[in-house]
């Protein structure tokens, strides 16, 4: 047994509005300059979609993720080492997404608008960012946002393939639902075993996968490797970029931006401990269905004496072990089972998991011609608006009893809450036929329904004093003029106008307004 | 006097264009490793590369090797082995014609593609449309001279007998310019605009030809990192 720490987010789909709020802020803080322009660290999807970019979760044509070879063993789909640096495909990746498979970014031409009076409205045509040409619009972030275009956004949907006919055309039978997407963090990471610089790397600490910048030489072979196609190639610095989990906020205990800001409280960040020397055995389960259940198996229980001897021998401190004993992760993931990997699957034991979204049922129990009788929650949830397989294909590997047992679970814990709130009588057995007592079902309703800032993110610090000489970096880093920073240039004038003796507070003034940074 | 010209482009700026090679590349590899990269486009045009790249690629390694073995390998050699000088000449001819052909179709929809597609034009650099043409230019050169010139206009003149035997002193720093006198012109053009490519292949894009991930076959498939505790 090998014990490592894993930073891990959960994200409850039910309470998802598809506001953006995640992206906009994800997108300020971290892509917010030229050859990011059309990189989305953290996006959402509305569900059935094509998603982005085009089509990901259509393995056949992107080849990411992991497969099982003839002998059973894991082997990358795009092809195993050898196959990589041969010819063909050192000189051209045949399975790399292109700019389309995204977008073309683009600003609007402003300045027309404030041009002499004339006859017309003036408008602001679209400007490529890229090219600077005027560009025609046929694709873009979100392009199929809340179903628009909805007979593409069905039909091109992967997860569709094993749905009936008859819901995917019928309007009145349509459904939808909110996905936001990030980089998974996973334990088997497949940009990592692609990257042949070995500039990806996942941080012993704390699980998080970053890309050197320093050895990226911009192969690409990442963009292929993902299945979640969450690493980007930066088209101005030739290098691969990809969600960074907000280290330095989590390194000082904070959740990541997307977190902080969701309006929904939709996200929970927690520290989650692990058997490394499993991973690959679990990898290697032949069946797509169990590859939930066996992800589940690597992680350790946090309270077991003999998994803290071993942390602690493998050189996890004390405070990530007390986090993973509160962490809400372990909590719905693992003791729970209300949470569920994306697309499990690919085969790369993702660490960013899923309550499947439960809303369209409760109308049912809670509506105006709601039923009287709770029993028949569990026929319902057979007859839900979103069909139960759709959940399945995308956060089971087409499991779907396990997605069944966690959705009667969530709305159990519903129904008890809302008789107790009520003042109406509940057979508390009930309770038993979903694994709940009355105790925990009023500890997972405050986890999900109340979900305070304290219970949603329990988040060791890194420790740094004891990693580097802190005082000695202090200043270390900051102002200097670097390629890619969004706003190091800027910065930089602020140093030369102070060199040309103006004043720090005029410097100011003409920098900031009111406070806020003008770029 | 008149040798003189000819003393500095055969004994001197070979040395300068190789020196700045050698230069270029210490200089690169030790305080900036990580702009080594060949600046990939693919994101942004993907059809004309497939073919583009891989042609010329192709065609240019085997080109390589191909003037590797013609310079390096004097003709007393294979005249040791018995092989007929015509014998030879035909090989070469083929071979390299092929190679150099392969090479010039990739570089010719490689450069339709540069300077044609709008997206990698804006994001080329200047040395990207430098090194775009130069190889454009060299390897015209280069099927000029061995097949303009080795078959039609001067079919008697073997390379074997001077130009590698000015290839092969320069290695011993004795480079004798007379030898080189004897050339043809789009043979000279040719050995100029390769020494020159030589010159500034460090500088640029090109410099990713020089670094092969090795370590890659041989390491475990996840990589983990730990800052170390003080």
């Amino acid at each position: 047994m090998k014990v490592k720490a894993q930073i891990s987010m959960v994200l409850n789909l039910d309470k998802c509005i598809g506001c953006h709020t995640c992206s906009v802020t994800c997108k300020q803080t971290w892509t917010n300059r030229p050859g990011a322009e059309y990189m989305w660290f953290n996006n959402v999807e509305t569900r059935p979609g094509v998603g982005y970019p085009k089509k990901w979760e259509d393995e056949s044509h992107y080849k990411g993720g992991w497969k099982l070879n003839r002998k059973g063993k894991l082997e990358l789909r795009a092809g195993s080492k050898l196959n990589k640096v041969s010819l063909a495909k050192i000189f051209y990746n045949p399975d790399m997404p292109n700019m389309d498979d995204y977008y073309e970014p683009w600003t609007y031409d402003y300045q027309t608008l404030f041009g002499k009076e004339s006859k017309h409205q003036p408008v602001a045509r679209a400007k490529s960012q890229i090219t600077g040409k005027y560009m025609k619009l046929n694709n873009g972030p979100n392009w199929d946002d809340d179903l628009a275009g909805s007979d593409r956004s069905f039909g091109e949907d992967p997860n569709m393939q094993n749905i009936e006919a008859d819901i995917k055309g019928n309007f009145e039978k349509t459904f939808m639902m909110y996905l936001p997407r990030l980089c998974e963090h996973c334990l088997n990471a497949a940009c990592v075993a692609s990257c042949p610089s070995g500039a990806m790397y996942k941080r012993d600490e704390d699980g998080i996968v970053l890309v050197d910048q320093e050895r990226c030489r911009g192969w690409r072979f990442c963009m292929t490797g993902c299945p979640y196609k969450k690493v980007y190639f930066n088209w101005k610095t030739n290098k691969a970029e990809k969600c960074t989990f907000c280290y330095p906020r989590i390194e000082e205990g904070l959740p990541t931006v997307c977190s902080e800001t969701c309006v929904g409280r939709i996200r929970y960040i927690g520290v989650i401990l692990y058997d490394a020397d499993r991973v690959q055995e679990a990898c290697e389960e032949p069946d797509d269905t169990k590859l939930y259940e066996a992800q589940l198996g690597l992680f350790l229980d946090p309270n077991d004496p003999e998994v803290i001897e071993q942390a602690l021998a493998d050189g996890v401190d004390m405070e990530t072990i007390k986090c993973a004993q509160r962490s809400p992760i372990y909590k719905m993931a693992v003791e729970q089972k209300i949470a569920f990997p994306l697309h499990p699957e690919y085969r790369t034991m993702p660490m960013v998991w899923y309550v499947p979204p439960l809303s369209p049922i409760m109308n049912y129990f809670e509506g105006k011609n709601s039923i009287k009788y709770p029993e028949l929650i569990f026929p319902a949830i057979e007859e839900m608006r979103i069909p139960v397989e759709y959940l399945a294909n995308l956060l089971a590997g087409g499991n779907t009893e396990v997605i069944k047992n966690a959705l009667y679970k969530l709305a159990m814990m519903r129904l008890y809450m809302r008789a107790k709130t009520s003042g109406k009588d509940f057979d508390t057995e009930k309770l038993d036929r979903v694994d709940l007592t009355e105790e925990s079902a009023t500890s997972l309703y405050r986890l999900l329904a109340i979900a305070k800032y304290d219970d949603r993110f329990v988040i060791p610090k890194a420790k740094k004093e004891k990693i580097e000489h802190v005082e000695d970096d202090q200043g270390g880093l900051g102002y200097e003029e670097c390629n890619g920073c969004a706003l190091a240039p800027a910065h930089g004038s602020m140093l030369r106008k102070a060199k040309a003796g103006m004043s720090s507070k005029d410097i100011y003034a003409e920098s900031f307004y009111g406070g806020i940074w003008r770029d | 006097m008149k040798d003189i010209g000819d003393f500095l482009l055969w004994c001197v700026f070979p040395y300068v264009a190789l020196g700045s090679f050698i230069f270029g590349t210490i200089i690169r590899f030790t305080w900036f490793r990580s702009t080594i990269t060949a600046k990939s486009s693919e994101l942004l045009e993907k059809k004309n590369l497939m073919i583009g790249s891989i042609l010329f690629h192709v065609g240019i390694i085997l080109v390589f090797f191909g003037h590797v073995v013609g310079v390096l390998i004097p003709k007393s050699f294979t005249d040791w082995l018995g092989i007929p000088n015509e014998i030879y000449h035909i090989g070469a001819l083929v071979m390299g014609g092929l190679a150099g052909f392969l090479a010039l179709a990739g570089m010719l929809i490689l450069s339709f593609r540069r300077f044609n597609d709008d997206r990698v034009f804006k994001t080329s650099s200047f040395s990207d449309l430098v090194v775009d043409l130069s190889f454009l230019i060299v390897i015209v050169l280069g099927l000029a001279a061995s097949l303009g010139d080795g078959i039609f206009f001067h079919p008697e003149f073997n390379y074997r007998l001077n130009l590698s035997v000015w290839a092969r002193q320069l290695f011993y720093f004795r480079p004798d310019f007379h030898l080189m006198q004897q050339v043809p012109l789009t043979f000279k053009f040719h050995v100029v605009c390769g020494l020159l490519i030589f010159g500034f292949f460090p500088y640029t894009r090109l410099v990713h030809a020089l670094t092969l991930p090795w370590q890659y076959l041989f390491r475990s498939p996840e990589v983990y990192r730990r800052k170390p505790r003080i």
